[in-house]
């Protein structure tokens, strides 16, 4: 019992990274129609800068935590952001119009570029970093001795989720950007001629869902200490599979799907086998789209001639 | 083309404007690259994170970005709202088409003189051995998606299948490579047919996604089952092919001494060479001539609607898994002769990458040409060659071409997808046979 909520908590925290990928996957998804290949590699890129700017305000002398925490959270929010903007802007933006396989192949190769892009700027090893948040609860000790920890850095994950998700949900909500958002969803055409600037709300998508993944790749950066060029591409399907088995389209449908994969993955490697986790994780894709294509919360498909 | 007045009369506002966007651009750059160019961290001796800066690298790229943004709006300039295509006046076009006709015999002719040609050049024959595998998975996947349309992202699964099937049964039980060659295609279809099912309901991107999940899958499973497969080591001391028993090399039965000539290693190149490339025609030539056949009729009306294809009476479900079983029927032929031809497979061989590579040369053809994917497969792996002594950038360049070639040509380099039956001219259908009047 103490074992299974053990495997509770971790699986939670590592819902929690995946949901905030997998706001990005359903909200393109939704405006565009595309699957966003390349957004795992955002996350990865998120990572990497979360991971240099570290390095350098601690070579710089500080140490507060939290001014160090904060200013590493803006600073790989907003580069990333911008290197999502600049991927819609290159790579997708001129194929929208275009065939229907087209921006996908187009976004297979954006995910090339930039796995590799960060191989060749920042090499093939793995780059760890030493513990940063360090501590903990111990929450319940059994008399054979296993102990159920809840660390600080499990709480932050956490509650940094809740927090930005409750912060997005009222963006998309509440806000003049989040009902262009919705109308473009619904019908790009009669959006624009309502006066919806229809490039500029798809760029927006796509800057906050890069933003989201960069604090997805602060997180990772934190609870595993460490990042390296490859880990975009299965973090990537993982988090594209929650989206689809939440109901693509759907934000909070995204973050349940998190949570699911999350907690899936982490009992199948604690009850199971570590070696299939991928493939166990694979297969609810498979089966989600086969016999559930809408999701949990999604809304059915209209097929269309 | 726009008149000369017109662009003598835009300069003014036009260098400014260039320049501000070269400078945006440069701006955008700067920062993209900022941290992680101009940062370069490693892990020290003590496993302690070092870093050390380099605006150089940094400088120079920003530069290229912004001389770069200046060329390209120069360009557009210059070739103004037209068309990239109205760029080649159409008498060169017409000109190319008839050349079309020559290049698919003057090609095959040349291929198949390639040994002669470059009889002691081993480095060019296993290029063109290694081309020639590439030509026969792009015309396997070629049936998937460029007839029928559907993507498959996990080719690479089949090839696997083939290139395991023969190793295993080869190692294990000591069948011959002739034996095993219609084994693996058989497997690997009956695989195409496992992962057709599944797949009958999804189309477009969900389709993409769960034919990679199926790769994945495969991959994992093939790395972890190390019972059969061996893992990560893979399967070594696969054996070398035989000339229809006769063994290739030196020994007393061997073909050189049958034939009473020296031996050469060279022969046995020579013989895989003329293996991969009967395979890779006796795909174009299946593909061709299904395509003739009302499967091959119904492949194509898949690809172009899949509801009015329903409502016309075709049977989706068995047109979707009869293209998904003969793409990976080929697949499964070529994993085998690169499990011949290697001595050595490991999952490393069959990696996602492999399947966008595949892929990719299917999308450069131009979905569906056949000449197109050959063309493709010459130039990628070419390119690839290239790139050899940069390891890591040559990722990076296949990445932006796919990019590139979806931005400037998304229907490929010889992007023809004309259905191969339609109507010359429309006919007016009497009123007495159909109650709206004309039709």
């Amino acid at each position: 019992m103490d074992y299974f909520a053990q495997q509770l908590i971790n699986g939670l925290v590592l819902g929690s990274i995946y949901g905030l990928i997998a706001i990005g996957y359903t909200m393109v998804y939704g405006i565009v129609g595309m699957i966003n290949f390349a957004h795992g590699d955002v996350f990865m890129i998120g990572g990497f800068i979360a991971l240099i700017t570290f390095l350098i305000l601690i070579s710089f002398g500080l140490t507060a935590i939290p001014v160090i925490l904060l200013v590493v959270l803006l600073v790989s929010m907003a580069i990333t952001a911008l290197y999502g903007w600049t991927i819609e802007r290159i790579a997708y933006r001129p194929l929208r119009h275009s065939f229907r396989l087209a921006p996908m192949l187009s976004a297979i190769g954006m995910s090339f570029v930039l796995t590799n892009y960060s191989q060749v700027a920042q090499g093939a090893r793995v780059k760890p970093i030493p513990p940063f948040i360090t501590g903990g609860y111990t929450l319940h000790e059994s008399p054979d001795g296993f102990v159920i920890q809840l660390s600080n850095i499990q709480i932050m994950v956490v509650v940094t989720t809740i927090v930005l998700l409750a912060i997005f949900t009222w963006l998309v909500s509440s806000t003049r950007l989040g009902r262009d958002m919705r109308a473009c969803e619904q019908d790009q055409t009669m959006a624009a001629l309502l006066g919806v600037n229809v490039d500029r709300t798809i760029s927006m998508t796509f800057v906050i869902g890069a933003a989201l993944a960069a604090v997805a790749g602060l997180m990772y950066l934190l609870y595993y200490g460490l990042v390296d060029f490859f880990m975009g591409f299965v973090a990537g399907i993982k988090a594209f599979t929650a989206a689809v088995l939440g109901g693509i389209g759907s934000l909070p449908g995204a973050m349940l799907g998190g949570l699911a994969i999350g907690l899936i993955e982490t009992f199948w490697s604690a009850y199971f086998s570590v070696e299939y986790k991928d493939v166990a994780a694979f297969s609810i894709l498979i089966v989600v789209l086969i016999f559930m294509p809408t999701g949990l919360l999604g809304r059915p498909e209209v097929e269309k001639v | 083309m726009t008149a000369p007045s017109t662009n003598t009369a835009k300069p003014a506002t036009g260098i400014s404007a260039i320049l501000k966007t070269a400078f945006i651009n440069a701006l955008i750059a700067l920062v993209l690259f900022s941290l992680m160019v101009g940062v370069r961290t490693e892990a020290g001796p003590d496993g302690q994170l070092t870093y050390w800066t380099r605006f150089g690298e940094l400088a120079s790229l920003v530069a290229a970005v912004f001389g770069g943004s200046i060329v390209i709006e120069l360009l557009r300039q210059w070739i103004g709202t037209t068309g990239a295509d109205k760029l080649v006046p159409p008498a060169v076009q017409s000109g190319m088409s008839l050349l079309g006709r020559y290049v698919a015999p003057a090609l095959l002719i040349f291929t198949v003189l390639v040994p002669v040609i470059f009889y002691n050049q081993r480095y060019i024959l296993d290029l063109a051995i290694l081309v020639l595998t590439y030509v026969m998975l792009g015309w396997g996947l070629n049936v998937v998606v460029g007839l029928a349309g559907l993507l498959d992202l996990g080719y690479v699964a089949f090839y696997a299948v083939g290139a395991y099937s023969y190793g295993l049964l080869a190692t294990n039980f000591g069948w011959s490579f002739w034996i095993c060659l219609p084994l693996a295609g058989i497997l690997a279809a009956f695989w195409g047919v496992l992962l057709g099912f599944p797949v009958l309901r999804l189309r477009g991107d969900y389709l993409a996604i769960v034919t990679l999940a199926f790769g994945e899958i495969i991959r994992l499973v093939i790395i972890n089952w190390q019972d059969l497969t061996g893992g990560p080591n893979g399967v070594s001391g696969i054996p070398r092919p035989s000339f229809f028993g006769i063994p290739l090399d030196n020994s007393d039965d061997g073909l050189a001494a049958k034939l009473g000539i020296e031996y050469s290693a060279t022969h046995r190149i020579i013989f895989l060479f003329y293996l991969i490339l009967a395979l890779a025609l006796l795909t174009n030539w299946v593909t061709i001539r299904l395509r003739r056949l009302p499967i091959g009729r119904a492949w194509e009306a898949l690809r172009e609607d899949e509801v009015a294809c329903r409502a016309l009476g075709i049977n989706t479900t068995t047109t979707k898994l009869t293209a998904f079983a003969t793409g990976a029927m080929f697949g499964g032929f070529a994993g085998a002769f690169f499990a011949t031809r290697q001595g050595f497979i490991s999952p490393e061989s069959f990696t996602f990458q492999e399947s966008a590579l595949v892929l990719a040369i299917v999308v450069l053809g131009g979905m569906g040409s056949q000449l197109g994917v050959a063309l493709a497969a010459l130039a990628m792996i070419g390119g690839f060659e290239l790139f050899r002594g940069l390891e890591t950038y040559r990722m990076l360049v296949f990445g932006m071409a796919m990019v590139l070639i979806m931005i400037w040509r998304p229907r490929g380099l010889v992007g023809h997808r004309a259905p191969t039956v339609y109507l010359t001219k429309a006919k007016a259908i009497s009123s007495d046979l159909v109650k709206e009047g004309h039709g």
